[in-house]
């Protein structure tokens, strides 16, 4: 008998017999494995390889339709629209090249599309990824549908398949934001975003459809189906259905963005605005003109249609001034230059300076809009009137070691991305020391760094590139006491209802120190601009009954017209909204962008407007 | 002045003759069917990963290379220090499988592994070996009372716990595998025939219960498709569910293999008929691309592994490495049955992996794992054998 632990002498007839009890199972269990696998593998082998050769059963795959997008008011803006849609089974097309050929040729004909070209895109496609399924044509019409499925003999290989497309209903409305739907690309697939996602799905490839893909996409359904000889389906075996993405809801006020963007074309033809709540960042409405339909990208696109989009001439519809495009800001700026002046302490919201119509500095002489002379000013004053002296004054001031005006710029957003939740966002760009002398090293500028490039960026002018939504962001910064905040589209995914099934948080504001005196200061210049006599957009908003503050700007361009800017809060002095626009040929912001601004500003605050606006007033 | 120099020798013995002692032909049928596992796994998955035909056979190499140097590190092992650990490993079993459980509820959804970056780890899969190892510690802690009753049913409370946690996962195959062991480790302890008797009156009647019994009274014990399971491979013609499917897809795969097999032209697996088969259907593949010959020739490095772990258990030095490798052979054992059988229409389909070359990081290294147990009590046998002769 051995001991728990001791070494054990011999092998004992007990334990023996129990390992040849096991030795034995063993056998008999690889002798039964054995001959089951000769009888099927070696007795009855050739009826399984029949059985292979034919196996009947195919998968169809059924594609989930997307999510649809609809605005704060739950009014659909991306909606699906269920087609037909013709494609190719691989295994199940003619072996030769010729017959195929001949195949395309009768389909060529029926959906009327050029044969040659057809064959050479399906056939470069087949050897490329031999078990994808190539699409012959999208959205065809169900008669046809119907005519090729009552002949799968004369059409082998041809199958429809049911497809949901994207349909914008409001066309050019919204249409920069919602981004584009396309097949998910090889590289894509390797990315972990689009675990789940199978060869042939469609996926967001640009804008909202993107960035919200994951929540829009849904779950493909299934079909096992037993098909016949032929490829006919005789029986299901087996269905999982699809199931719908989620739908999202966004920020976006359709009623507001419809306005802005007529009130925009209403200008000269190219033009931006940004629309966003000051106190937490929901953008109402972002646009920019030229627009375009959406709908023309839920179908292959012609080389004519897209060399349209992105035409010069065109104007670029395709472009989105709101976050992509750069220009100088005029005098919106001067909230910006006020702020830093006011919190670096270069003066306090009473220090007086004096404006004689213009200033002389290292020998350049820059003068006020128009060559009028204000006389002595504070800030408010100043902002009222829009007295470039007075900044120009801050800026020769503020050239100075910390460089303070743009220290101010970059807290409060000029120069960098906003973060919102779109792709494709630039940052622009703010002309610091660093920038200009570094271009002057790689000779890509005239002159290094000096005191006169500050004195144009504390007026919005020379290199400075911002865009509609950085103003938006910059004011909003100012006006709610210091939050910078991050824009953002996305208000919460929800079921097809409209039950909310999970609330997108507000991105987090960065904070930035803007003193509540500072703020009122600036505020109540700003008011002064919209409502007092000698404000610069005093007669653009006279008879509108909710009082408001804004600031007009005319960006300089050498050689073609004078840029028009407008940023406004409302309502004063408590803002809830701010309101960005700019047109690249309005001449002075009063002419059109302050107008403009006054029929968003209607409709976002619900004021019934009777009569046309006017444009006109005091240069900036 | 004698003494100090055996001691020398001992130590230079133990330091590099335990590689030397271990099992040659256990370690050829291990690299053989490593070997064969990364080569299949390649085959099978050529077209799974678009633009990269070789995702899953690098993986499941890498796996090998891991559990390769973790195999050689436990032959070096001193496996008997693992018996004072038994309390200590046991609570690590049961607190991993909880882990998991923990896991998954905050996750919303059932889960079976824990997911780090490049690699989800399996619990129940470790967990085979780990019950191995704590369980044959508390039977030899129990050996002179193997007639006390109390004996058998504290083992069996002590493999049921960790069973029923898996099977509720719902991993079903592990929780077979588990009791496997259980039985394995009480048969080689010697427990009374009279006792296995009366489990399996017991165990009749409990899955009178879970079959028939509950579901009548309204409680479904286990989930509808692993009961489909159960009774889809008793009648695969008549039956059109999931389960029927597989196997019907499965033996036209084996069967259309034929003596050499058909090679390239396997269509049941490039063309995806075929479930799984990396995975639980990993050995249909290999019907269905090799042939009878093929199949036979890795069913054979597997009978030459379980003869060397039942050699091995023969000549272990002490009775804890004569249950630990008792353990470990029926895990094999059981999992190449039942895998094996379920692909040729003979066991229920049950989500047991076959060792060493189905595709899975878990039970890969697990198994490899194992085998460096069996190594190391089979180097540490002849060790014993060796100083006795001096």
């Amino acid at each position: 008998m051995y001991l728990d632990n001791e070494r054990r002498p011999t092998l004992t007839p007990q334990l023996a017999f129990r390992v040849a009890v096991i030795g034995g199972v063993a056998l008999v269990m690889f002798a039964v494995i054995f001959f089951r696998l000769w009888y099927l593998q070696v007795l009855s082998g050739d009826n399984y390889v029949a059985a292979a050769r034919e196996n009947r059963v195919r998968e169809i795959k059924v594609q989930a339709p997307r999510g649809e997008i609809v605005d704060r008011h739950g009014q659909p803006l991306v909606v699906n629209r269920s087609s037909m849609s013709i494609k190719l089974t691989p295994d199940k097309l003619p072996e030769r090249r010729a017959d195929r050929v001949e195949l395309y040729r009768k389909l060529a004909k029926l959906l009327d599309l050029k044969p040659r070209r057809l064959t050479r895109r399906v056939e470069r496609e087949l050897s490329a990824l031999p078990f994808a399924k190539p699409t012959i044509k999208q959205d065809v019409d169900p008669r046809l549908v119907a005519f090729v499925l009552e002949r799968q003999e004369a059409f082998p290989g041809v199958e429809p398949e049911r497809e949901s497309l994207r349909e914008y209903p409001h066309g050019p409305i919204g249409a920069h934001l919602f981004g584009q739907v396309g097949e998910v690309s090889p590289k894509q697939l390797k990315d972990q975003r689009f675990s789940g996602v199978e060869m042939g799905d469609r996926v967001g490839q640009a804008g909202i459809e993107a960035e919200y893909d994951r929540f829009l996409r849904g779950r493909n359904g299934a079909a096992r189906v037993e098909v016949d000889a032929l490829g006919k389906l005789t029986e299901t075996l087996r269905r999982r259905d699809p199931v719908q993405g989620k739908q999202l809801r966004l920020s976006l006020d359709l009623n507001v963005q419809r306005v802005a963007q007529q009130a925009l074309a209403g200008g000269t033809g190219k033009g931006a605005f940004a629309v966003m709540n000051a106190q937490n960042g929901e953008v109402l409405a972002l646009g920019s003109q030229p627009s375009f339909d959406p709908n023309v990208f839920t179908k292959p696109i012609t080389k004519k249609q897209l060399a349209a989009l992105t035409s010069k001439d065109l104007g670029e519809p395709l472009l989105n001034r709101a976050i992509q495009a750069g220009y100088p800001t005029g005098s919106t700026f001067k909230l910006i230059t006020a702020t830093a002046a006011l919190e670096s302490g270069h003066i306090t919201p009473d220090t007086p300076l004096s404006d004689p119509g213009s200033l002389t500095v290292g020998g350049v002489t820059f003068e006020n809009a128009g060559g009028v002379a204000h006389g002595v000013l504070s800030l408010r004053q100043a902002l009222t009137v829009s007295s470039d002296v007075f900044f120009y004054q801050l800026g020769r001031d503020m050239n100075e070691k910390g460089m303070p005006l743009q220290l101010w710029a970059h807290r409060l957003g000029i120069g960098r991305k906003t973060g919102i939740d779109l792709p494709g966002e630039l940052p622009g760009r703010l002309p610091t020391r660093r920038w200009r002398d570094s271009w002057y090293k790689k000779k890509l500028t005239d002159r290094p760094w000096s005191v006169g490039d500050n004195i144009n960026l504390s007026v919005g002018q020379g290199d400075l590139l911002a865009d509609p939504l950085q103003m938006a962001v910059a004011y909003a910064a100012v006006a709610n006491g210091g939050r910078v905040l991050r824009p953002r589209l996305g208000l919460r995914i929800e079921d097809a209802t409209g039950r909310a099934l999970q609330q997108l948080d507000a991105p987090t504001a960065r904070r930035v120190k803007v003193s509540k005196e500072h703020r009122d200061a600036i505020l109540e210049g700003l008011n002064g601009a919209a409502n007092e006599p000698g404000g610069t957009s005093t007669p653009v908003f006279e008879g509108f009954p909710i009082p408001i503050a804004g600031k007009t700007g005319t960006a300089e361009h050498v050689g073609k017209p004078d840029q028009s800017w407008y940023v406004a809060f409302a309502p004063y002095p408590n803002p809830k909204y701010v309101v960005a626009v700019t047109d690249e040929a309005g001449g002075f912001g009063a002419d059109t962008a302050a107008p403009m601004t006054r029929r968003i500003l209607a409709e976002l605050l619900d004021v019934k407007e009777t009569g046309l606006v006017q444009g006109g007033g005091a240069p900036d | 002045m004698q003494a100090p120099t055996t001691t020398a020798v001992k130590d230079f013995r133990e330091s590099s003759g335990r590689m030397l002692r271990i099992d040659p032909l256990m370690l050829v049928a291990t690299i053989g069917l490593i070997a064969a596992g990364i080569y299949i796994v390649g085959t099978a998955t050529q077209d799974d990963v678009r633009g990269d035909p070789n995702y899953f056979a690098y993986r499941q190499a890498a796996y090998a290379g891991v559990g390769f140097v973790l195999m050689l590190l436990t032959t070096r092992f001193d496996y008997s220090r693992l018996r004072e650990w038994k309390l200590g490993i046991y609570a690590f079993l049961i607190g991993s499988i909880l882990l998991i459980y923990a896991l998954g509820f905050s996750a919303r959804g059932s889960r079976r592994a824990i997911e780090f970056p490049f690699f989800n780890f399996q619990a129940s899969e470790l967990g085979k070996l780990l019950l191995v190892v704590a369980l044959a510690g508390f039977m030899v802690d129990r050996i002179r009372r193997l007639t006390d009753r109390e004996t058998t049913s504290r083992m069996v409370l002590l493999a049921v716990i960790p069973a029923m946690l898996v099977i509720a996962q719902p991993d079903l195959g592990s929780g077979l595998v588990y009791l496997a062991i259980l039985v394995a480790i009480m048969f080689i302890a010697g427990t009374p025939w009279t006792h296995f008797a009366g489990l399996a009156g017991l165990t009749a009647v409990a899955i009178v219960v879970v079959l028939i019994a509950a579901p009548a009274a309204g409680v479904e014990v286990l989930k509808p498709y692993q009961k489909d399971r159960f009774t889809a491979f008793l009648n695969p013609g008549e039956n059109r569910g999931e389960e029927a499917y597989q196997i019907n897809q499965s033996l036209t795969a084996i069967g259309s293999g034929g003596k050499t097999g058909r090679g390239d032209e396997a269509t049941q697996t490039k063309l995806d008929f075929l479930p799984e088969h990396h995975t639980d259907f990993v050995f249909s593949v290999v019907g269905e691309e090799f042939g009878f010959v093929g199949a036979a020739l890795v069913l054979s490095l597997f009978a030459l592994l379980i003869w060397r772990a039942l050699r091995t258990l023969t000549i272990a030095k002490n009775f804890y490495g004569a249950l630990v490798a008792g353990g470990i052979t029926a895990m094999l054992m059981f999992q190449v049955f039942v895998n094996v059988g379920m692909t040729i229409g003979i066991m229920p389909i049950t989500g047991i992996p076959l060792p060493l070359v189905s595709y899975g990081g878990s039970s890969v290294i697990t198994t490899l794992m194992a085998i460096g147990l069996l190594q190391s009590i089979h180097a540490q046998a002849r060790e014993t054998a060796a100083v006795k002769r001096l």
